[in-house]
């Protein structure tokens, strides 16, 4: 339902009296300014930057190799030569994370996007078809919502894992398979947002006014309601980066993701927990950097629900 | 009431029905056959194994095999563990009352922690509680359930010794004392559990009582001199609960992932624990019993959060 913004700016600066200086903003400067007003948000943006620079830049830097096998060395805590300790057998867990925190976060944001594309080609259908069509399409959205998650993922991961690795490697195999089904399982918020959207924008006048100048369906919709649909699902994809990774750092902790070799944040600490008496930092460190992540998510998702949201008076 | 009762029951038939029809969709298409061990299997010639496909219908088409398994799910015949040979129905029904007494328990903390604490942050909103409590709110749903699982037995376990992290289900005590050490070792997982509910129901409780109390109704009733008390309980709170009742229904499905996870680390012998084992163990019929059952726990507590909302909003006619 946001109105283009040149429209608020404008009835904004005749009926409040200060003259506006900055001129008539874009949405997306409106919607920055209104952003960094949300410090944790900020703050949220900036933990996550370093996250990414370290899992894409740190193995360059970072030089130790995640495998190396080193007993003298096993279950040290922190120390100069490991910064955040060994494992049981001796590898270097900073490396291990680096390496395993590139998974973590591609399976999250390639889950997200699964989910929002899903969501929103269905929401979107549903809403503009009506009729049949909406009404068959959300009876499968409330069918897949009362669907339980995690046992399902656990299902399915179960019964196609090895089949998938067969034809596209150990690894491929396994983030293809994890970053679906997460994908598949999590569309229907999305579909739900888009089609309520869809619902209130289709009878709009700006909506009629391109349907009287013969835009065809397509271009109503690509053009004219999508593009004031997107604050919601920016939202709702943003949270969902974060369920993601839980949802596989969850698979992994159960070790039913990602192999051994393959060390996810969820894995490390799946191999951890058995030596929590004896060496805790193994778990402390993949644990917080799974935490910091989701909770700088959460934070920059509600952070850009208030920055994206019209109706909400900040300033 | 009864016959809007009877009507949604009925409706959970369709919705079962297509869960069920998920299931076995996936099941089928799957690679893989539960003879698979016999092909390998020297000492079982190749036609006993084709008799064994034959005796169990494996060949049928798919729509067929979909039928007979649907009917004999709704008799209750749910077939036999491949692991520990007994009836798959008598396998969950004894592991069943665990996984809900701790789900229970942990909802009640969770309501116990959110409604008091979200009333209060929204009756005083950007006060300092108010940040408190909001910033608690947020690492408690960003901090995953198996960490806190960890976090928790690091503290309490090992560096404290104050409670046993292996819940028991053979506890070798009478009377007082059995009920105390059945207390002990399930207030870590309720506690995970409940306190990542109670986290995002504290959000939904908080804003959905600030709508509620800027209502022009609020101000009447404390125009015509109701106490405070009176004001939040009986008026904003009430009419707050409707949309939070939806929001933790849709949370419904979430909660079982959490369970499974408390479960598996603290080896409560519920349903959860048992879901695990038996994909270590590929016993497939438990396996797809579990999943059904979880699935039917979603579709019954959807009709019970249903029920609630007529209670909380009387405008909602049972019809």
């Amino acid at each position: 339902m946001t109105p283009p913004d040149g429209v608020v700016a404008q009835t904004v600066s005749r009926t409040v009296a200060p003259p506006r200086t900055r001129g008539v903003e874009s949405l997306w400067s409106e919607a920055w300014r209104r952003f960094r007003k949300h410090h944790l948000a900020t703050f949220g943006v900036a933990v996550l930057i370093v996250m990414v620079l370290a899992v894409v830049v740190g193995p360059f830097v970072y030089r130790v190799p995640i495998d190396e096998i080193d007993f003298k060395a096993k279950l040290k805590g922190p120390s100069w030569a490991h910064p955040l300790g060994t494992d049981d057998l001796g590898q270097d867990i900073l490396a291990r994370m680096l390496y395993g925190g590139r998974i973590s976060l591609a399976v999250g944001v390639a889950a997200m996007l699964i989910a929002i594309i899903a969501g929103t080609v269905i929401g979107a259908t549903a809403g503009q078809m009506g009729g049949a069509t909406d009404h068959t399409l959300m009876r499968l959205t409330d069918l897949f919502l009362s669907l339980p998650q995690l046992p399902l993922l656990l299902l399915l991961v179960y019964l196609f894992r090895d089949a998938l690795k067969k034809v596209l490697g150990p690894e491929a195999g396994v983030f293809v398979l994890v970053v679906v089904v997460i994908g598949g399982l999590r569309w229907m918020p999305v579909a739900r947002l888009v089609r309520a959207q869809f619902l209130s924008l289709r009878e709009k006048e700006f909506v009629e006014a391109a349907r009287g100048l013969g835009a065809p369906p397509l271009r109503q919709v690509v053009r004219h309601i999508l593009p004031n649909a997107v604050g919601p699902v920016i939202v709702a994809g943003t949270i969902d980066v974060g369920v993601a990774i839980l949802a596989e750092s969850s698979l992994s902790f159960l070790g039913l993701g990602f192999p051994p070799d393959i060390p996810t944040w969820g894995r490390i600490l799946f191999d951890a927990k058995d030596n929590l008496d004896f060496a805790p930092h193994w778990a402390l460190f993949p644990g917080t950097a799974i935490f910091l992540t989701v909770l700088s998510i959460n934070y920059i998702g509600d952070g850009l629900r208030d920055a994206l949201d019209p109706r909400k008076v900040l300033s | 009431m009864y016959k809007y009762l009877l009507r949604r029951m009925l409706i959970m038939i369709p919705v079962l029905a297509g869960i069920s029809l998920v299931l076995f969709t996936v099941l089928a298409l799957a690679p893989g056959d539960p003879f698979e061990e016999l092909a390998t299997n020297p000492n079982v010639p190749p036609e006993v194994r084709a008799n064994l496909r034959a005796q169990f219908g494996l060949d049928d088409p798919i729509p067929v095999r979909y039928v007979r398994w649907f009917t004999s799910m709704v008799k209750g015949d749910w077939g036999f563990s491949f692991v520990s040979r007994i009836n798959v129905g008598t396998l969950i029904l004894q592991r069943l009352p665990t996984t809900l007494w701790v789900l229970g328990l942990a909802q009640l903390l969770g309501l116990l922690v959110a409604l008091p604490v979200g009333i209060y942050a929204a009756m005083r909103p950007y006060s300092l509680f108010d940040q408190i409590s909001t910033t608690f709110a947020f690492i408690g749903f960003s901090l995953p359930t198996f960490f806190t699982g960890i976090l928790f037995i690091l503290f309490f376990s090992i560096y404290l010794d104050w409670l046993p992290f292996i819940y028991r289900a053979d506890i070798s005590a009478a009377g007082w004392r059995w009920y105390w050490e059945n207390l002990r070792q399930a207030i870590m997982p309720v506690a995970v559990l409940g306190l990542f509910q109670g986290a995002s129901m504290t959000r939904f409780v908080r804003s959905a009582v600030l709508e509620v109390i800027r209502l022009d109704y609020i101000n009447t009733a404390r125009a015509k001199g109701l106490s405070e008390r009176v004001t939040i309980l009986k008026h904003v709170v009430r009419n707050a609960l409707i949309p939070v009742v939806t929001l933790v229904a849709l949370q419904i499905p979430g909660v079982f992932t959490g369970a499974v996870i408390t479960e598996q680390i603290f080896r409560v012998p519920g349903i959860g624990s048992l879901l695990i084992t038996s994909i270590l163990a590929n016993d497939t019929p438990v396996i797809m019993a579990i999943t059904f059952v979880f699935s039917f726990l979603v579709v019954l507590f959807n009709l019970v959060a249903d029920l609630l909302y007529g209670w909380l909003d009387p405008r909602i006619s049972f019809r």
